[in-house]
C-alpha cells in the first residue's frame, strides 16, 4: 500500500457504490496490473483498534459481507490470540495456556483482512485518522474493541508490574494466567487462596466463581487441607446464582468460603493481605480481580460517557452517541448485557453487517436479534449454562432479554462436552 | 510509512473466482446484484451467524453439537418447535427455542437449509510467546 492510498474518503456513500465496487473489481479482472488501486476497494477503508474476540468477528464479517468491497485493516497490539474463556481451567489445571493460544494467520489469509502489530496510541476523531506507536492510517469508518482496562485509581500500589508479578489479575488470559497457576502450585498444602470481586459491571460475570470453582477443584483433588476464600463486592453472586452457590455449599464445602458485600479498600502488597470494608485477610496467594472500564483507547477521546467507564453505541449499528463514525464493540460498551466472548462477536456482527449497510447507503436492520449461551466449568469435565435470546426493543433502544431463557437445572458431563464443543466452534468461527 | 499488508495473492484469488463467477463484461449497473444486503436478508444472517458459537460459521460445526448447514428445513422447523414445547428434552436449545418467535425459526431453516455443508477448519494452538502482559 502506498502513501497516497491512506488518504481520507468521504463517507455515506450511496448504493450504487456497491455496484460500481463490483463493476470497478470487474474491470481489473482484465487489466490486473493495478493491484496497488484495487487495494482501495471504492466503498472505502474500516480500521479496527483490537483483534479481539469483537475485533476479529468484526473484520471477517465486515470483509465476508462486503465481498471484500471494504477493505478492512486490524490494529493488535499482541502477536497472538490467547482466549480468556477456558483460561481459568489453567489455574485448575486441566487446561495450559497454549492449549488456547492461536495466531492470526488463517483469519487473515481466508478474508483479506489486513493486519498491523501495533498499539494505537491516539485517535483524531476530525482527520479520521490514528496513530500507533510505528505510524498512522486514515478511515473512512472506525471501530473501537479493545476490550476492558483494568483499574487501579482505587488501590494505586497494585498498578506496577511487579506488584502484578506477585498479585496477578489474570483478567486478560496470557502470563499473568500462568503465573497465578505456577504460584498455586508452589503453595503448600494447607493454603489459602484469596480472591476479590469487583462490583458488577465487570467482564465476565460468572468468570470469578468458575475461578474459585477451578482452584477448589485443584485444592480438593491435590491439596485438600487448602481454603478458597472469595471476597466479593457485589451483595450477592452475580450470574448463575443457584448453581455456584450449591457448588461452593456442596461440591467444595469446606474448601470454599464465599463472603458478600466485602468490597476491597487496600491491599498490602509484600504481605499479601487484603483490607476490605470488614476485616483483614491474609493469603498466601492472591488474586485481585480490580474494577474495569473501557479500553483506554476509548477513553482516550472520550467515549466513556458512561459513569466514565463504559460506552455509550446505539445497539443497531454499535456507532457510539458521541461520533457518527466510530462504532464501539465488546466489552467496552454500555449494555446492560452480561460481558462474555460470545456477546462481543454478536455485537461485532451486527455491527459489521450495519457497517456494509452504511457504507453501501443502506440503513441498517431497524430489530436486531441474537442468541447468547455462556458456559462455566464447576471441575474439569461438569459445566454448567446461561442461555438467551436478545432483541431489540425500539421503545428504550436497547437489546433486552427475550422470554425462554434460563439456566442449567444441574452442571453435567454432558454440558462440559458441550462447552469444549462451543470454543472449538467459537474460535473456528473468529480465527479462520 | 510503509504498509505492504495487502495480501496479493488473496486479491488474485479472488479476482479468479470472480472470473469464474461472471464472465467479463456481463456486469454492469443495471444487472450486477452483489451482496445480498436486503434488511431481512441481514437481519436473519445476523442472527443465524449468533448460532456459530455452538454450531460453527455457516452452520458447520468442528465440535460433538450438530451441524446446522444444510439441513432439511421442515426437520429443522420440527425440531425447534419440539424444544419450543418442550417436547424434545434438551440442556440448553430450549432457552433459544423459546426466545425465538415462529417466523424467525421459518427464516433460520430457510438459511441453514441453503447453507453448505463442508468441514470448518480449526485453528492450530500455538506455544504462548508474545511478550504482551508479561
Ligand atoms: C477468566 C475469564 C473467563 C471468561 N470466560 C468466558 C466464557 O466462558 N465465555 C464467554 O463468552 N466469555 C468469557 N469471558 C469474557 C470474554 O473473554 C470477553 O467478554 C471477551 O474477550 C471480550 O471481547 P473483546 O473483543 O471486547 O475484548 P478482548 O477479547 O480482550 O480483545 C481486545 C483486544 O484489543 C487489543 N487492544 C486493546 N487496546 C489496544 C490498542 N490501543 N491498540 C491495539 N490493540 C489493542 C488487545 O490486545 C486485545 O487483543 C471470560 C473472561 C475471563 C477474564
Amino acid at each position: 500500500m502506498d502513501d497516497n492510498s491512506v488518504e481520507n474518503t468521504t463517507i455515506n456513500r450511496p448504493r450504487r457504490r456497491l455496484i460500481k465496487a463490483a463493476a470497478y473489481t470487474s474491470a481489473l479482472i482484465v487489466s490486473n496490473t493495478s493491484f496497488a488501486r484495487a487495494s482501495k476497494p471504492p466503498l472505502g477503508r474500516v480500521v479496527i483498534i483490537g483483534g479481539g474476540y469483537a475485533g476479529t468477528t468484526a473484520a471477517k464479517y465486515i470483509r465476508m459481507w462486503s465481498m471484500g468491497n471494504i477493505e478492512t485493516v486490524v490494529i493488535e497490539q499482541s502477536s497472538q490470540f490467547v482466549s480468556c474463556p477456558l483460561s481459568n481451567l489453567v489455574l485448575g489445571g486441566s487446561k495450559s495456556i497454549h492449549d488456547l493460544t492461536f495466531g492470526y494467520d488463517l483469519v487473515k489469509k481466508n478474508h483479506g483482512i489486513q493486519w498491523v502489530n501495533d498499539t494505537v496510541t491516539s485517535i483524531d476523531a476530525d482527520k479520521k485518522r490514528v496513530r500507533m506507536a510505528r505510524g498512522e492510517l486514515s478511515y473512512d469508518r472506525l471501530v473501537i474493541a479493545p476490550g476492558v482496562d483494568v483499574n487501579y485509581e482505587k488501590i494505586p500500589n497494585l498498578a506496577s508490574a511487579e506488584a502484578q508479578a506477585l498479585i496477578p489479575h489474570a483478567w486478560k488470559a496470557g502470563w499473568q494466567t500462568v503465573n497465578l497457576r505456577a504460584q498455586l502450585e508452589a503453595m503448600p498444602d494447607g493454603g489459602v487462596f484469596v480472591m476479590t470481586i469487583p462490583k458488577a459491571p465487570y467482564r465476565c460475570p460468572p468468570g470469578p466463581y468458575e475461578r474459585a470453582c477451578q482452584v477448589a477443584s485443584y485444592f480438593k483433588a491435590h491439596k485438600p487441607k487448602s481454603k478458597v476464600i472469595v471476597l466479593d463486592a457485589n451483595p450477592e453472586i452475580t450470574s448463575k446464582k443457584g448453581l455456584f452457590n450449591q457448588a461452593f455449599t456442596q461440591t467444595y464445602a469446606g474448601i470454599v468460603d464465599y463472603r458478600p458485600n466485602n468490597d476491597i479498600v487496600s491491599v498490602d502488597v509484600a504481605h499479601k493481605t487484603v483490607t476490605t470494608e470488614f476485616e483483614q485477610v491474609k493469603a498466601d496467594v492472591l488474586n485481585v480481580i480490580p474494577p474495569q472500564r473501557a479500553g483506554k483507547v476509548a477513553q482516550s477521546i472520550g467515549l466513556n460517557n458512561v459513569d466514565q467507564r463504559w460506552c455509550e453505541v446505539d445497539f443497531l449499528s454499535y456507532a457510539s452517541t458521541l461520533h457518527s463514525d466510530i462504532h464501539v464493540i465488546g466489552d467496552s460498551v454500555s449494555a446492560g448485557l452480561p460481558k462474555s466472548a460470545h456477546m462481543a462477536t454478536s455485537q461485532a456482527r451486527v455491527c459489521a453487517a450495519a457497517v456494509v449497510a452504511l457504507m453501501s447507503g443502506d440503513q441498517p436492520d431497524p430489530t436486531p436479534v441474537f442468541a447468547n449461551t455462556c458456559y462455566s466449568f464447576i471441575d474439569d469435565r461438569q459445566a454448567v449454562h446461561v442461555a438467551h435470546v436478545y432483541r431489540y426493543d425500539a421503545a428504550k433502544k436497547i437489546m433486552v432479554p427475550a422470554e425462554g431463557g434460563g439456566v442449567s437445572t444441574a452442571p453435567s458431563d454432558q454440558e462440559g462436552q458441550y462447552a469444549f464443543a462451543w470454543a472449538n466452534n467459537i474460535w473456528s468461527d473468529v480465527l479462520t | 510509512m510503509v504498509f505492504s499488508i495487502i495480501d496479493v495473492a488473496m486479491i488474485k484469488a479472488f479476482f479468479i473466482a470472480l472470473c469464474l463467477l461472471i464472465p467479463t463484461g456481463a456486469m454492469s449497473a443495471e444487472t450486477v446484484q452483489p451482496t445480498p444486503n436486503t434488511v431481512q436478508q441481514s437481519h436473519i444472517r445476523v442472527l443465524a451467524a449468533s448460532c456459530a458459537a455452538c454450531h460453527g460459521t455457516q452452520g458447520n460445526s468442528v465440535g460433538i453439537t450438530p451441524s446446522l448447514a444444510g439441513l432439511d428445513a421442515g426437520y429443522f422447523v420440527a425440531q425447534m418447535l419440539a424444544f419450543k414445547q418442550g417436547e424434545r428434552s434438551s440442556t440448553v436449545m430450549h432457552h433459544h427455542a423459546k426466545g425465538l418467535n415462529v417466523d424467525e425459526i421459518n427464516a433460520l431453516a430457510t438459511y441453514f437449509s441453503e447453507q453448505k455443508r463442508h468441514t470448518s477448519i480449526s485453528p492450530i494452538p500455538q506455544q504462548l510467546k508474545d511478550t504482551h502482559g508479561r
